[in-house]
């Protein structure tokens, strides 16, 4: 590149205006930095992938170390949490299960999240008859109560962890696809939109470089919120005996184990539930602070 | 207003027919051959086959939706697997033991609700805004059957209470397990509530907040109007046409919760049915109560949107 040219290109960059998407996010991120109770949930979050990733490494016993004859003591020094009807540490084992409380929020959401979107976007984009059909479609999902909706899959599919994710992320698409759709059509009667028609843009290119971009907010809380109840179904599930199968740590089924000792040893039920509680605060706390920051009409 | 409500009728029929299609779809999309499934891993070939010929899986697929619809309009949803009685008997009674855990979960989550979230509004910012709002937080959060197994240890299997306490020993005032008395009835209603009250708690909130600020409430101050007046007669009377969506919601949300909580304190309604069926993989009564609870969830839709149009008739569902 020669200097006159290179010159020009600089130039051009000075004056190239800020990209609002961008100062928007800074906003965003500044109104969410006031916000204690999200920020509390966030850093929340962050702990407990740090918990999941390396907590393991870290334990006193291994989660399924069976020690009949210390089962169903109560927290101690050498036991903090205590142990269940087989002995095993609960301590230990909520560490270990903390993976799979977030792999299954998080996956369920992820591949819900995405199946509503691509509907959503679709519906609100095409409008008419695809419109309806899909909307239709979704009314149908919606029509059953979403923790029976995934009972429901899971019973045609079988009880596994893998297959409560399915579940959970198939009755939570309607929602996802419901909100993307009116956010479609509001971003799409803007008149960028008709510009980027009238400038020949394909409707791919539309869709994914004009409307996504600017709807991605009532998404993202959506997400945030969506994986705190993604969450309480899924240990649902499991407490039902239809997810986790024993023996793995999965805290819904360790609570499941725990119903039957509550008259002596009522820790087994209680600390799986306060993780579970926690978990699904922390999302929440998150999600209400997206909520807010992402709202225009919140001061910063 | 009456054309709506025939309009809005007619928009549920595509609906009633989707949900029937994917009921129906359930046992076929299980992998393997129902019958087989049903019968058991080992039974006997002729049984097998006299399954098949009692539920009519040798009829082609749109021969079998069919008959399904046919029967069911007729209120035949088949016959349980397990007990051979007819899948509407199995449910009868039942039925009612979840209405009823539903609607008093219902009112007492809108009791509950309405108080904590006109309160919270009301004092804004305050000590009780903020402790308010983080137990409705809290009651969001929890699992419905971990509170449950929690509202067993401390309210039925009971705490021993300090001896300088007068009166009472212990907190063992209800039961664990059933439906019917009182003491059975609190536990179950208070667990599946809970959530609810919460939700709606944080709805009226932040709906009386959006109306507080408008300018007729401004007025209504200045005019001289009692504070006491301008909350409930202006402020929440407007502020509920939100809510009401939010209590429809939550009660079709409250069928599914009957399931684990009905699991929790062994209630014999329609939750606990479908689990019991679930693992005795007994289909014609799963599918059975799926149907019966979609299709209670879509009456009860209606009949919010209807109330929705009514309550606010500027708006236009359309």
């Amino acid at each position: 590149m020669s200097q006159s040219t290179e010159h020009i290109e600089n130039t051009r960059t000075v004056i190239k205006p800020p990209n609002p998407r961008f100062k928007n996010w800074k906003i965003v991120y500044r109104k969410l930095k006031k916000n204690k109770s999200a920020m509390v949930g966030g850093f929340l979050i962050l702990f407990l992938i740090i918990v999941a990733i390396i907590g393991p490494y870290f334990t006193p016993y291994a989660p399924s170390t069976q020690d009949i004859l210390n089962k169903l003591q109560s927290p101690s020094a050498d036991h903090w949490l205590g142990t269940d009807n087989f002995g095993r540490d609960i301590f230990s084992r909520i560490i270990h299960g903390t993976h799979l409380t977030l792999i299954v929020g998080f996956f369920s959401v992820l591949l819900g999240g995405a199946a509503g979107v691509l509907i959503g976007i679709t519906a609100g984009y095409y409008g008419g008859r695809i419109d309806s059909i899909l909307m239709r479609l979704m009314d149908i999902l919606l029509a059953f109560p979403s923790i029976l909706l995934a009972l429901a899959i899971v019973t045609v599919l079988g009880g596994s962890l893998q297959n409560v994710i399915i579940a959970v992320a198939i009755s939570s698409v309607p929602v996802f696809a419901r909100i993307v759709r009116g956010s479609t059509l509001s971003v799409k009667k803007l008149e960028y939109i008709d510009a980027m028609r009238a400038l020949g843009a394909s409707d791919a290119r539309i869709i994914f470089k004009h409307i996504f971009p600017n709807i991605t907010s009532p998404i993202i809380v959506q997400a945030t919120l969506n994986i705190a109840t993604a969450i309480l179904s899924a240990s649902g599930l499991s407490f039902l005996g239809l997810g986790a199968q024993p023996p793995q740590p999965e805290w819904g089924a360790m609570l499941s184990d725990g119903r039957n000792f509550l008259y002596n040893a009522p820790h087994v039920a209680l600390f799986p539930g306060l993780a579970i509680v926690l978990v699904v605060l922390a999302f929440n706390m998150l999600g209400d602070g997206l909520r807010d920051a992402f709202d225009p009409k919140t001061k910063e | 207003m009456f054309k709506f409500i025939i309009r809005r009728i007619i928009q549920t029929i595509p609906v009633l027919i989707g949900v029937s299609i994917l009921v129906f779809s359930m046992m076929h999309l299980v992998p393997g051959d129902p019958a087989q499934i049903m019968a058991g891993e080992s039974a006997p070939k002729e049984q097998v086959e006299n399954i098949r010929e009692r539920l009519g899986l040798n009829d082609p697929l749109p021969v079998q939706y069919f008959n399904y619809v046919k029967d069911a309009v007729q209120g035949d949803l088949g016959n349980s697997m397990r007990s051979g009685r007819d899948v509407t008997t199995e449910i009868g009674a039942r039925f009612w033991v979840t209405l009823e855990l539903a609607i008093y979960s219902t009112v007492l989550a809108v009791f509950v609700g309405l108080i904590v979230g006109v309160i919270s509004a009301t004092k804004r910012y305050s000590f009780a805004d903020t402790s308010l709002m983080i137990i409705a937080l809290f009651g969001l959060s929890m699992p419905n059957f971990w509170l449950g197994l929690m509202l067993i240890q401390w309210f039925a299997i009971g705490i021993d209470l300090p001896s300088w306490v007068p009166f009472i020993n212990d907190t063992s005032w209800f039961k664990p397990s059933g439906w019917g008395s009182f003491a059975q009835v609190v536990l179950p209603v208070v667990t599946l509530g809970t959530a609810s009250a919460a939700i709606i708690a944080r709805m009226t909130r932040s709906s009386m907040l959006d109306v507080i600020d408008q300018d007729y409430i401004r007025t209504a101050r200045a005019k001289g109007v009692k504070e006491r007046v301008v909350i409930y007669r202006h402020a929440l009377k407007n502020a509920l046409i939100p809510v009401v969506t939010v209590v429809g919601l939550q009660f079709g949300g409250l069928l599914g919760g009957a399931v684990l909580t009905e699991s929790v304190f062994a209630v014999n309604g329609m939750g606990k049915l479908i689990i019991d069926s679930i693992r005795a993989r007994d289909f014609p009564v799963v599918q059975g109560t799926i149907l019966v609870v979609a299709l209670l969830f879509i009456f009860v839709n209606l009949a919010v949107d209807i109330t929705y149009r009514y309550l606010n008739k500027r708006i236009d569902l359309d």
